[in-house]
């Protein structure tokens, strides 16, 4: 016996598998759920931007204006940001073995990732009110 | 303090190359390559939400030698790191964990990556102008 902590332990604890820090379960369940969704919202930027390739300036516009582009498109911004920031973290985390280097990774890019979801919805949301 | 004497299992070097080992790999650099690669998306967005100039020279660039290689490049991640993506996801569940599946499916998520985008750049390629 090492320590008498562990000892202590109530045996739920362990058994409701949320890990050390109590947040392994979420950021593993959250980086899959995104996934399912950027499976089916990836497929459909993909085919979108196929749709345009003849577009001018105009009609590129007004297709992302189209309520149901502009709502998609959002989300897949907001999903794809997301899923970046737990996957990159995973790295940062794997592969930064200093500290501070390892912290301040971990804050840029979350940073990086708000503001460039917040920028890209607000690109859209110009473009879908003709701002 | 963590006892440095420890035995320490070998590194990369020291293994012989399997498929299993790439697509592992693969998938971390294209989701890196991915993350940055967003920025381009938002790039886009953002010119389009600027204005007409903006949004030319957007495609200028895209559409340049070195754009064209990078957006081939980014077609790939994606479609390398979604095929991988979806066959990490069956893992999940817990299917495809005999060896010869494990080694099967490696080499369908590289071989359809491969040819998704092929298929998508004969499509622009031939279909319309460039970006």
């Amino acid at each position: 016996m090492s320590t008498n902590a562990k000892d202590l332990q109530n045996p739920l604890k362990r058994a409701r598998g949320l890990g050390s820090a109590q947040s392994g379960v979420s950021h593993w369940w959250t980086q899959r759920v995104t996934a399912a969704g950027l499976v089916l919202l990836g497929i459909w930027f993909v085919v979108l931007v196929l749709g345009l390739l003849h577009a001018d300036y105009a009609m590129a516009r007004a297709a992302v204006a189209k309520p149901w582009n502009a709502v998609l498109l959002v989300a897949f911004l907001i999903t794809a940001f997301w899923h970046a920031v737990l996957g990159l973290q995973v790295v940062i985390e794997d592969y930064v073995h200093t500290r501070w280097k390892e912290v301040f990774l971990l804050v840029a890019i979350k940073f990086l990732a708000v503001l460039g979801a917040l920028a890209g919805a607000l690109a859209v949301l110009r473009i879908a009110l003709g701002a | 303090m963590a006892d440095t004497r420890r035995p320490l299992s070998p590194h990369l070097q020291i293994y012989k190359w399997q498929v299993q080992m790439v697509t592992s790999i693969l998938h971390r650099a294209t989701g890196i390559a991915l993350a940055v690669g967003t920025l381009i998306i938002l790039w886009g967005l953002l010119s389009l939400a600027a204005g007409e100039d903006a949004f030319n020279q957007f495609k200028i660039c895209t559409g340049s030698p070195l754009g064209m290689i990078l957006m081939i490049g980014w077609t790939w991640a994606l479609f390398y790191h979604l095929c991988n993506g979806i066959r990490h996801l069956i893992q999940d569940a817990g299917a495809g964990y005999a060896i010869s599946q494990f080694v099967r499916s490696s080499w369908l998520s590289i071989i359809v990556s491969i040819v998704l985008t092929l298929l998508v750049w004969a499509y622009v390629l031939t279909a319309g102008g460039a970006a």
